[in-house]
């Protein structure tokens, strides 16, 4: 085998090359299969028990208040009624508390059919321009929210700060109030990183059309946490942002008033505005899903196996069987 | 249109005709770029992804950054164009070397050295001994005094016997210091690619001769790639050059190959483009009727009331973008690269080194490596494919006494040895024909040593066998001949050669002993040219026995004679030869007969047996790929006896009971027709037996038969399993090919020889083994071997897991592209069918680039079943031949798990992150993050062998993964900012992947579980064969399923089946003598050598082992 030549290109020996890496061949033998769904099956039904404890423990009142704020005369005609600059927009609602609710609360409102994911919605927003003075002409991509008519840069541009939701809500009881803690509501990164606090609004709001609400010019945008939330959009056309935390418990079957400014048009394109009061746990909010899912897995996943288990039972069949290899170009199936 | 070649004229021929420089190449410099730009165009992917990064130049449709689609497109036809660009400077280095080749042209009167490319039209060109000639000569001039040169034609047409071309009649005679100024001119046909032929006549000027036209044929040419022989020189005039040369003309474009798998590939890309077009279109509908309907009321979304003219396209452009991405751009950047893979591991594959040269299989077309897993026919070549390409004398038989049965060797018989040592004067004759009844020439170097220069290789085996039992051929001075025996010189006057014919098949010498005088004529040729001419009484029969018992062991045979002559009978033969030899009309039937006279009465001596000897292993690759149903064609320029008794060697035809063969021969239609139709019968009939039913047709009847009667020809291919064409031509040979690629089967083609590259260039396969004949086959062909067993190594292991492989990969390729698309088009439905992206740009790009493609391209390591299993039970190769993992219903299933992902993780994902959490960054990695969970768990899944690697390249991706968008959600720049940290420390985001990961895997498991064990193919059969131990037998061989093509309805129909003589398989070729050429146009009787047995040999298959 070895030649002197030393020409010869001979390839170079290793055991990758020759295709020989030591390999581990699994196959899919019944007893590894039944036992991984058992296994699956063991582990999801606990975790999912405790995901619905969980999300069982959350205190949750949610109010719609869209339809119920629009006064009588005006409910066959809800957007003249928003529309109108002169109509009282105040409306008070009452919740009822079920069980006790241990501080932090968090107030949410909730948009429904409102989509914050539309194309022509996320795209209009420029955050260089929120992040930097010098960037203020960085208005390109707020199309159509871009500048004013008399070509001005708008700060903060585009849609979705243009659209800001402007509802505000004051909560008491007893005709105590309960105040609502608007700060550190938003993402501390984006604080930090993508609203500078050197930033302020300018020509915001200022053309033809009002979309929401308006911004103090004196703080910088940093400091505008409603307007922080609010631009981070949402993925769903249904979706809570936070409006504010409340530090203090609120005991069980308390009534709570809430006085709710009832400015934000949703009337035209038939969306739905809700408050939410929340308290949360380990899951985060109310949310059922998760453990409803993992048990109903695991238990899919232990009736797989009691099947396999009888089927191996019943029906054996030897693995490897070599009298099913007869071979015929035209095998069953 | 003729064209006119004047002799040594130097000024009219240089603007005519083409000069000597021959290319290969296929771009220049300047044309370069384009040409190769439009070809990577034609290809349908290539366009698509051009259109599709164009589109994304517009920023008010894109969804993600174009750099994302723009970058991969360069870097893909930069490497295509490079790799492109690289062989074809290969072939034009090496189109180089054979254009500077110097060589000895007359120019100006006086014989210069120049470069082969400026050789012209009408040169005179001198050549020495073992010169390659440059171009097309017609040979004017050689050393020798009769006028003959040697040469070795088998980079031409693969025969390795020296042939005799001699100079035309015109030129005899004419002094060799004279042929530099002779002058003439040679009419002759337009340049085409007939090696057989050349109808030309010459007419030199004077002073040479008087003016009468000569007539010309192939006899008196020498063609390019022959190599000069035994000759010392020899002189031509050069009549085609360069790409016009006989040789040049055959030698076939070669066309860019594509697998099967390739075209399956692009088809299923097709249908998905289909579906993709019809996605785009709902959705586009979609889109701007809920503009229309719904969006306008949406206050927020500020849409206008008057849009632009274009307004009506965005939304279905935009959708379009979206869902470019299920064709996948990395499927042929992966390709390419496993596909190298494949290739590299067969050059390094140590198992396929030639251990006597040292030479390493050697992929050259790193593309089509699956196809060697889907080949159903092998088109093979004979000699020095399946043989070595060299004779050994191996038994004998010496008056009814077998020598060398025992120890396989004669040589080394001690008996025969014995019997020349006491000497037997039966052995000594024998041992006399052998060493002095032929051509050969002795040669003694220098250092004393003894070589011999034979016309044909069996003669030299036959002279060296005689010389290593002491009866040495020492030298041969004009007619002396010094024959060495046992220490004493005995020597022998040469009278006459009775020269060998194919038709005669026999050759003879008169000798005269100088020590006794006495005439002797010595022959030897095939058994059936010299049994019968034993005097009358001679016992034959165990000559014939011999012959038999030689044949089936694959031996060529020869038989050898004698007669003692008297001076007289001698002398009047003399002068009835020579008279023959004069003759003008039919000169070599003449001789013909009147050597017959001579060869009459003659003492059978005995009978010799030269072995080519197989390569190693042949038989035993040959039976492994027909169990694994792969098809078998011998395509040889030999004999047809020689053929099959090659065949019956290598299994590849069975001898007697188990197999038939059926014979196609004939010289006129209707011959070749009868025999078509009968051998189509007897087809049919057997079909259903399990019979090795073989027909053989020969070069002849084949021509015919492609011409005239092609779809029965085409019927008959389509039966036969195995087919023995002897006398082929290199273009019948790649016609043979393109009939069977025509029937849509899978064809590669083995040969070792110049006249095997049409061959392999037309097959989809060509495999070229780097043998004796030299290189050419090797460079044109697909993949070079040492050996032809290596073929089973290259199909079965290397074939089948590049087809796994590839299959896998593909199919993945679109599943996980799919899926991504999939989440998109879900999530349009909630987004107001706007087309926004779900995914961002980098993610999107990692998705396709890092995520996904990295665990996948570890699957070239994957492997099903062990090497030894799959040689074991070769049968297996049948799930890649049909096509089993790669096709429309595979396909649809994993277009099935796509889309149920998708479900899975965009269900899951939007529910569990609702409400306060649907955040879109967020919501964005948790789908993303669900789906690189799914897909190392699916690779996990459809993976049979780990090896180290594939478990670093599966779960460090997943590492990857989030280290990478860690990184990313660490810039501030990045929408991802601080994401991914976020979603870490939330345990809804884990119980998510979970989720998906259960969700997604756990019907996938349970039904594949289910097939496994329950519904289990072959392979699952094997593989928990091999993962459990103990040996598994496997039964039967696969049958083959024939493709219909039209075949005529049944007809019932009786022949009557002579039983012949002796033995079925061997048929004497007598169809060649030239009594039966003549008798040929008679009534065809003697043709009707149509074989088959009696119905008695059925013998039913053991189902059972």
């Amino acid at each position: 085998m070895e030649k002197k030549n030393k020409n010869s290109k001979k390839p170079t020996y290793s055991k990758f090359s020759q295709q020989e890496l030591p390999a581990w061949k699994p196959i899919l033998s019944p007893g590894w299969v039944i036992a991984t769904f058992l296994t699956i099956g063991a582990v999801f039904i606990p975790i999912g028990l405790l995901a619905l404890a969980a999300s069982d423990s959350v205190v949750e009142i949610i109010d719609r208040y869209d339809d119920g704020c629009v006064p009588d005369d005006f409910s066959k005609n809800a957007q003249s009624f928003i529309q109108n600059p002169n109509t009282k927009k105040t409306c008070i609602r009452t919740l009822k508390v079920p069980k006790k609710m241990v501080a932090p609360i968090f107030v949410y409102y909730e948009l429904e059919n409102f989509y914050q994911n539309h194309r022509r919605y996320v795209k209009s927003r420029s955050d260089k321009q929120l992040r930097d003075p010098d960037d203020e002409d960085e208005t390109k991509s707020c199309y159509p929210e871009a500048n004013t008519a008399d070509d001005k840069p708008i700060v903060p541009c585009g849609l979705i700060a243009w659209s800001l939701f402007n509802d505000t809500y004051k909560l008491s009881t007893k005709n105590k109030a309960i105040t609502i803690d608007k700060k550190g509501i938003a993402w501390k990164s984006d604080i930090k990183a993508k609203f500078g606090s050197d930033v302020y609004p300018k020509n915001f709001q200022k053309g033809k059309l009002i979309g929401g609400a308006k911004l103090d010019e004196k703080k910088p945008l940093s400091e505008q946490e409603d307007l922080i939330v609010w631009m981070r959009t949402a993925a769903l056309p249904r979706f809570r942002k936070l409006y504010g935390k409340i530090n203090t418990d609120i005991e069980a079957h308390e009534t709570i008033k809430v006085e709710v400014e009832n400015n934000y048009n949703t009337y035209k394109f038939s969306g739905r505005k809700k408050l939410v009061l929340s308290t949360t746990t380990w899951i985060g909010g109310k949310n059922d899903f998760v453990g409803v899912v993992y048990v109903s897995l695991g238990a899919i996943c232990i009736f797989m196996a009691v099947n396999f288990i009888l089927l191996y039972v019943f029906r054996p069949r030897r693995l490897g069987d070599p009298s099913y290899l007869s071979w015929n170009r035209n095998p069953i199936g | 249109m003729k064209r006119f070649v004047y002799v040594n004229d130097d000024d009219l021929s240089h603007e005519l005709y083409c000069d000597n420089r021959v290319s290969n190449r296929k771009y220049t410099l300047l044309n370069f770029i384009p040409k190769n730009l439009w070809e990577q165009f034609s290809r349908f992917m290539n366009q698509y992804f051009l259109l599709i990064a164009c589109l994304q130049l517009w920023p008010l449709i894109t969804p993600v950054n174009p750099a994302s689609t723009w970058g991969p497109l360069i870097f893909i036809f930069a490497v295509s164009a490079t790799k492109e660009g690289w062989d074809d400077y290969c072939r034009y280095v090496s189109d180089k070397k054979a254009n500077e080749k110097e060589v000895w042209v007359v120019r100006e009167g006086s014989k210069k050295l120049i470069q082969a490319q400026d050789i012209h039209v009408g040169n005179l060109v001198w050549l020495r001994e073992n010169d390659e000639v440059p171009c097309d000569l017609v040979l004017l001039g050689t050393s020798e005094s009769q006028g003959v040169c040697y040469v070795e034609t088998s980079a031409l047409d693969g025969e390795t016997d020296l042939k005799t071309r001699s100079i035309p009649p015109a030129c005899m005679g004419i002094d060799s210091d004279l042929l530099h100024k002779i002058k003439g001119v040679i009419e002759c046909p337009k340049p085409d690619k007939d090696i057989r032929r050349f109808d030309a006549n010459l007419r030199l000027f004077p002073p040479f001769i008087d003016n009468d036209v000569c007539p010309l044929t192939i006899k008196n040419t020498i063609l390019q790639s022959c190599y000069l022989r035994n000759t010392d020189w020899a002189c031509g005039v050069a009549v085609y050059t360069g790409n016009e040369t006989k040789l040049g003309m055959s030698r076939g474009v070669a066309e860019p190959k594509l697998t099967a798998m390739d075209a399956m590939i692009d088809k299923l890309t097709g249908a998905i483009f289909i579906f993709q077009i019809v996605v785009v279109i709902v959705l586009g509908i979609a889109g701007n009727v809920w503009k229309d309907t719904e969006a306008r009321k949406h206050w927020y979304l500020l849409y206008p009331d008057e849009g632009p003219w274009y307004e009506l396209l965005i939304i279905p452009l935009r959708f379009e973008l979206l869902c470019s991405i299920m064709i996948p751009i990395s499927i042929k950047v992966s390709l390419d690269l496993v596909k190298s893979l494949y290739a590299k591991f067969i050059d390094w594959d140590k198992q396929m080194v030639d251990l006597d040269t040292g030479t390493p299989a050697n992929a050259t077309n790193t593309a089509i490596s699956e196809d060697l897993g889907q080949v159903e026919y092998i088109l093979t070549d004979k000699t020095g494919t399946l043989t070595e390409n060299k004779m050994i004398f191996k038994r004998c038989c010496i008056a009814g006494t077998y020598f060398g049965n025992e120890n396989g060797d004669a040589v080394k018989d001690v008996e025969l040895l014995n019997a020349i040592n006491t000497g037997s004067p039966d052995a000594v004759k024998f041992l006399t024909v052998m060493a002095i009844c032929n051509t050969v020439i002795p040669i003694k170097s220098p250092s004393g040593i003894v070589s011999y220069k034979a016309q044909s290789q069996d003669e030299e085996a036959l002279v060296r066998a005689a010389a290593s039992m002491h009866m040495d051929f020492v030298s041969k001075n004009s007619n002396i001949l010094d024959i060495n025996f046992n220490g004493s010189l005995i020597q022998y006057e040469v009278l006459d050669y009775l020269e060998f014919t194919s038709d005669r098949k026999r050759m003879s010498v008169v000798v005269r002993d100088c020590s006794s005088s006495k005439i002797i004529l010595l022959s030897k040729g095939a058994d059936e040219a010299i049994l019968p001419c034993a005097y009358a009484g001679f016992q034959t029969k165990t000559f014939y026995e011999a012959v038999d018992q030689y044949a089936q062991m694959g031996l060529r045979t020869f038989c050898l004679a004698w007669r003692e002559l008297n001076e007289d009978e001698y002398q009047e033969w003399s002068l009835m030869f020579k008279e023959a030899n004069s003759t003008l009309v039919d000169r070599e039937w003449r001789v013909a007969e009147v050597c017959q006279r001579l060869e009459r009465d003659l003492e059978i001596l005995g009978v010799a047996a030269i072995e080519d000897r197989l390569q190693d292993g042949v038989p035993e690759a040959i039976e492994t790929l027909r169990k694994a149903g792969i098809n078998f064609w011998m395509l040889t320029g030999d004999k047809q006896n020689t053929a099959i008794q090659i065949a019956l060697s290598c299994n590849f035809v069975s001898p007697e009971p188990k197999g038939q063969l059926l014979l196609i021969n004939g010289k006129t239609e209707d011959e070749v027709c009868r025999n078509l139709e009968r051998v189509l019968l007897t087809m049919r009939i057997t079909k259903a037996e399990p019979k090795d039913v073989a027909f053989v047709i020969d070069g002849w009847a084949l021509e015919i038969a492609l011409k005239n009667y092609r779809k029965a020809f085409t019927e008959l291919a389509i039966l036969s399993r195995t087919a023995i064409c002897c006398r082929v031509t290199p273009s019948q040979k790649a016609q043979l090919v393109e009939l069977l690629k025509y029937c849509d089967y899978r064809t590669l083609a083995i040969g070792d020889g110049g006249n095997d590259v049409r061959m392999i260039q037309q097959a989809d396969i060509g495999v070229g083994i780097s043998g004796r004949e030299g290189l050419q086959a090797a460079r044109a062909a697909d993949y070079s071997i040492g050996k032809f067993r290596f073929l089973t190594r290259l199909i079965l292991v290397h074939g089948r897991y590049s087809y796994n492989r590839t299959a896998f990969l593909s199919q993945y390729s679109f599943y996980k592209s799919l899926l991504i698309c999939f989440i998109q088009i879900f999530f349009s439905f909630v987004s107001g069918v706007s087309g926004t992206s779900l995914f961002n740009s980098v993610s999107l790009m990692a998705y396709n680039v890092f995520y996904t493609s990295v665990p996948v391209l570890v699957s070239v390591l994957d492997k099903d079943l062990s090497e030894k299993t799959v040689m074991q039970h070769p049968q297996i190769l049948f799930y890649c031949q049909a096509g089993r993992l790669l096709n429309p219903t595979t396909f649809a299933g994993w277009f099935g798990r796509a889309l149920f992902h998708a479900i899975v993780v965009f269900a899951i994902t939007i529910h569990s992150y609702a409400f306060e959490k649907s955040e879109m960054e967020e919501v964005s990695m948790v789908a993303l993050s669900g789906c690189v969970w799914l897909q190392a768990f699916v690779v996990t899944l459809e993976t049979n062998s780990f090896t180290i690697l594939q478990h670093v390249a599966i779960w460090g991706n997943l590492v990857v993964f989030y280290i990478i968008n860690w990184i990313v959600s660490a810039l501030p720049r990045s929408g991802m900012y601080t994401i991914m940290y976020r979603l870490c420390r939330q345990p809804t985001y884990w119980n998510t992947m979970f989720l998906i990961v259960a969700a997604g895997m756990g019907p996938v498991l349970a039904l594949k579980y289910f097939r496994y064990t329950y519904r289990s193919s072959k392979i699952n059969i094997l593989q928990q064969a091999e993962r459990l131990g103990g040996p598994i037998m496997s039964l039967g061989s696969i049958e083959p399923q024939p493709r219909t093509l039209d075949t005529d309805s049944l007809t019932p129909l009786s022949i009557s089946q002579p039983k012949s003589g002796r033995n079925s398989v061997f048929e004497p070729l007598l169809s060649d003598s030239p009594n039966a050429m003549r008798r040929s146009f008679g009534p065809g009787a003697t043709f009707d050598f149509f074989q088959s047995q009696s119905k008695s040999s059925y013998y039913p298959r053991d189902k059972d082992n």
